[in-house]
């Protein structure tokens, strides 16, 4: 692998070129390779990764376990369906309703933050799970008295991206070349991950980012350094929040249709998982992690004929070994390898740190000594 | 007025249920300061092997008295949980006490999920019925209905938790269990064996667990892979607004909690005339969580919890 | 000119009074001392000081501006740092980085600058690195700007607590117990430290339980015995105190 690697690393622009040949002709040899559907799950890949980018600014960064984090990711789909569609007979152009739903997202991330963030960080778990359940049930019931959300049946001919004379919604013919809409959304989710990406990037490498891993070694420390601590963990927070209801505005796009069975806690360990198993605030650790939950599940399809196979019938569903398998690696990621597949570089020291950090951790967060 | 007072009822026995599994939780973080997500699935597992059994039994001796059939379901769920809790403590909380906070608690998550997951397997995907072997006498009180089993059922509650008391203040593990939530490294300077204190605690929340999710899948007449996540979240709020680390908090706060919920779901309707119905009863548990969290971190009886104030 | 005067500070956890009715006032440019036997209320003291105990009644002016109700970060932006008696480093960061912390009081960029890195925010990170690798030599730690804070012998974390505090840019600067457990050698150099701190403006309030090394650097200091000021004057007239002398002798008889 080394091997493979060192010539490239040596010359940045190339391996940059080929990275980005690579991704422009992924949908097409994913397509050609494994079929259209599976151009489909890429698109979903992405959607992940963009999420799990946005988790792990609240995460990975700041060090808050948030488990409602899908919650934002609902607002902003459900934002994205009361703007631009039939359900309203509003149709507002996509470049307008995704910046709205983003920031309705965030406004939610701070209205949840702001009395929250000061509890420990096991409470602030089970309060934004909490949250994501209230909201979840909230979009369940709230079709009577007055129809908001439709209730479980969900909304449906939700407006398509449209740029121009384009819409993402049906194939383009395009001198020759035909691209499904998998293949159009793919680009679009894919310059929006490598935005996220950036901005994700450019802040763990700020002034901000640093206050970020201050607060996450040591609160206390970190408030005697100036840091306002609360703004900045309210900050993480909006920040994971935008990034969500952007991710959610996308989705209910692409899928046209959304209800609240997709804003199942579940969804919310779904994306924790991704980023705990591929390296909690390392940003190629999160892709890693958000691609391979999300195609090893349809990988796992296969599964079922094989067993049709050799046994003659299905044994096992293996839709529900999936969660199974996601709480295994859960388990087995915190026992053997607790930084990640792809760990960042502090992150892993933390975790390998032994009395020191614990302790300090462990220690409430007072000068204990008077 | 009587349907004040039924609702009334109804909230203490549901609430007497939640009281029960709220102090496996409470009685691990006072010791621990972990989350033990895992609980609710632990009163589920209690459940469907009690039915098992059940069924099994009634199956083998349809002679066999009602009462005595459940009774065998719970004891065989009771050391059937002992030994599920236990394990799980042994393998996927102790490696990991001294990692950081967040790293416990997300295997915890992991161990919930497994657990569910391997539920569904084993008992599958449907609602399993408890099968009508209790007697169904009741009676009219002040116009509220109220039946045998919702008194067994608080009774019950009661017993154990009483039993429980005197078994944390008057025993000698009790005073282990309350030397060691004080301080662990102090505890075990005097003697006390940390690791055998800790797996007790799992043990006896796991056992009271078990009793607790036969009540439930009785009371309801169901039982299904997934009751233990709603009871588990809605039993750990109890536990926080008693006041976690405090077992007369987490009687207090299951009983609170079980009341809130009957009033709330019983008069919302009225309330806010009728915008919201009975089906945000879910609801009532994660506001009370998220307002004491808020207004008051230590619960009605416990200690401080957050941070700074 | 009086630079933090403390008046009548009482602090009670529960019934337990750690501290009460203590009062002091340091001078711009001094060294004060503050000493005591264990669990004299000190730490408590120094806690309340700097936000993050909110005193149970009592006054902290910093300047004329009452900080008493204050958060520590704003106490920081005010020009009053602080060092901990059990070293609080970010341990997993690297000195340098441990100390560009320091600055974010003193810096601005904001999410948008972060992102765009315009000119402004660049050349912002280019000070605060620039700073950091000058406070590091400044405290002598010049060599190990990239090592880890947990890889530092002990009194180099000392040393990088100081620097990292020096970083907020602090006026006064509060330091609990910055030479315990040093050895008499590390001891000395840490004394010509504070004495080159104090050359450069920074006036500094230390707590220590080294009556001797007290005695030979600070110009005034306070003895608190069972959360009460017992004494405070110039150092020699502070040794001869016999309230002072009992509560030493008295704690270790």
């Amino acid at each position: 692998m080394n091997r493979v690697l060192e010539p490239l690393r040596a010359r940045p622009l190339l391996a940059f070129a080929l990275l980005a040949a690579l991704l422009a002709a992924l949908p097409f040899l994913v397509g050609a390779g494994l079929g259209n559907s599976w151009v489909r799950v890429l698109d979903f890949a992405l959607l992940y990764v963009l999420l799990a980018i946005g988790l792990n600014i609240v995460v990975g960064y700041a060090g808050l376990l948030d488990l409602g984090y899908i919650a934002f990711y609902a607002l902003g789909a459900y934002l994205y369906a009361w703007l631009a569609s039939p359900h309203f007979g509003l149709h507002l152009p996509f470049w307008a309703v995704l910046p709205i739903g983003a920031a309705f997202a965030g406004l939610f991330g701070v209205l949840l933050g702001a009395p929250t963030l000061r509890l420990r960080g096991d409470y602030l778990a089970i309060v934004t799970l909490g949250f994501g359940e209230i909201i979840r049930i909230f979009m369940n019931n709230l079709n009577a008295p007055f129809n908001l959300t439709n209730g479980p049946q969900g909304m449906n001919l939700i407006d398509p991206v449209k740029l121009g004379g384009l819409s993402f919604g049906k194939t383009l013919h395009f001198h020759g070349l035909t691209l499904p809409s998998t293949y159009l959304y793919y680009y679009l989710f894919l310059a929006f991950t490598l935005l996220a990406m950036f901005v994700a990037l450019r802040l763990r490498d700020s002034r901000i980012g640093r206050a970020w891993a201050a607060i996450r070694e040591d609160e206390i420390a970190a408030a005697a350094m100036g840091i306002n601590t609360r703004d900045m963990k309210l900050l993480a927070f909006a920040m994971g929040a935008t990034f969500g209801g952007l991710a959610g505005g996308l989705f209910a796009a692409f899928q046209g249709f959304i209800s609240p069975e997709s804003f199942t806690l579940w969804e919310s360990i779904l994306v924790l998982c991704m980023i705990v198993l591929g390296g909690m605030g390392n940003i190629p650790g999160v892709i890693l992690g958000a691609v391979l939950l999300t195609v090893i599940p349809e990988a796992l399809r296969y599964i079922g004929d094989l067993q049709r196979a050799t046994l003659g019938h299905v044994v096992v569903d293996p839709s529900d070994l999936r969660m199974l398998l996601f709480g295994t690696a859960l388990v087995a990621m915190m026992l053997f390898r607790p930084a990640g597949l792809l760990p960042s570089r502090q992150r892993k020291r933390e975790f390998a740190a032994e009395d020191g950090v614990a302790a300090q951790e462990q220690s409430s967060l007072y000068d204990t000594k008077a | 007025m009587d349907i004040f007072l039924q609702q009334l009822v109804n909230g203490l026995v549901l609430g007497s249920i939640y009281a029960l599994v709220a102090l496996g939780y409470t009685m691990v973080y006072g010791i621990l300061e972990l989350i033990n997500f895992a609980h609710g699935e632990v009163v589920m597992i209690g459940a469907m092997v009690a039915l098992s059994v059940i069924g099994a039994l009634m199956g083998a001796a349809p002679d066999l008295p009602g009462v005595m059939v459940v009774l065998a379901g719970i004891l065989v769920a009771i050391p059937a949980c002992m030994a599920l809790a236990f394990g799980i403590e042994k393998i996927a909380y102790r490696p990991l006490r001294r990692a950081p906070r967040l790293a416990p608690l997300i295997t915890a998550i992991g161990v919930s999920i497994i657990l569910q997951n391997l539920a569904m397997l084993i008992w599958g995907r449907q609602y399993i019925s408890f099968p009508p072997l209790l007697p169904r006498a009741s009676f009219e009180f002040f116009g509220a209905h109220i039946t045998l089993l919702q008194i067994v059922i608080v009774a019950l509650a009661l017993t154990i938790m009483a039993g429980l008391w005197l078994l944390v203040e008057k025993t000698r593990l009790g005073r282990a269990m309350r030397a060691t939530a004080q301080s662990r490294e102090v505890a075990q300077l005097m003697g006390v064996n940390v690791d055998r204190v800790i797996s007790a605690t799992f043990i006896i929340g796991a056992a009271i667990a078990a009793i607790a999710g036969v009540m439930v899948s009785a009371y309801y007449g169901l039982a299904h892979y997934y009751m233990g996540f709603m009871l588990g979240l809605k039993a750990f709020s109890a536990a926080v607004l008693g006041g976690i680390g405090n077992l007369f908090g987490a009687m207090l706060g299951g009983l609170l909690l079980g009341v809130i919920e009957a009033l709330g779901a019983g008069y919302i309707g009225d309330l806010t005339g009728g915008f919201l119905g009975s089906h945000y009863q879910d609801v009532f548990a994660f506001f009370v969580l998220i307002g004491v969290l808020v207004f008051r971190p230590s619960g009605l009886l416990g200690e401080r919890v957050a941070n700074r104030a | 000119m009086t630079l933090l005067s403390v008046e009548n500070i009482t602090k009670r956890f529960g019934g337990l009074a750690a501290l009460e009715e203590v009062s002091l006032s340091v001078q711009a440019g001094e060294i004060y001392g503050l000493i005591g036997p264990n669990g004299a209320g000190k730490t408590t003291l120094f806690n309340c000081m700097t936000g993050l105990y909110t005193a149970t009644s009592g006054v902290v002016r910093l300047e004329d501006v009452e900080v008493q109700a204050l958060k520590p970060h704003q106490i920081v932006k005010r020009g009053f740092a602080r060092t901990f008696q059990n070293i609080r480093l970010f341990a997993n960061m690297s000195a340098l980085e441990n100390v560009m912390v320091g600055r974010h009081a003193r810096t601005h960029a904001s999410v948008i600058g972060a992102v765009l890195r315009c000119r402004k925010t660049r050349a912002e990170e280019a000070g605060i690195r620039e700073r950091a690798q000058e406070l590091l030599r400044y405290v002598g730690l010049a060599n190990k700007s990239r090592s880890l804070a947990s890889h530092l012998s002990y009194g180099d974390q000392r040393r990088l607590e100081i620097a990292r505090a020096l970083a907020t840019e602090p006026r006064l600067l509060a330091l609990d117990e910055p030479v315990a457990g040093m050895n008499p050698n590390e001891r000395g150099r840490m004394g010509e430290l504070f004495r080159k701190l104090r050359e450069g403006g920074v006036t500094l309030l230390l707590i220590e339980h080294d009556v001797k090394l007290v005695m030979g650097l600070c110009d005034r200091v306070a003895v608190l015995d069972y959360g009460r000021k017992i004494a405070e004057g110039r150092a020699e007239e502070v040794r001869n105190d016999p309230a002072v002398i009992a509560a030493y002798l008295g704690g270790e008889a």
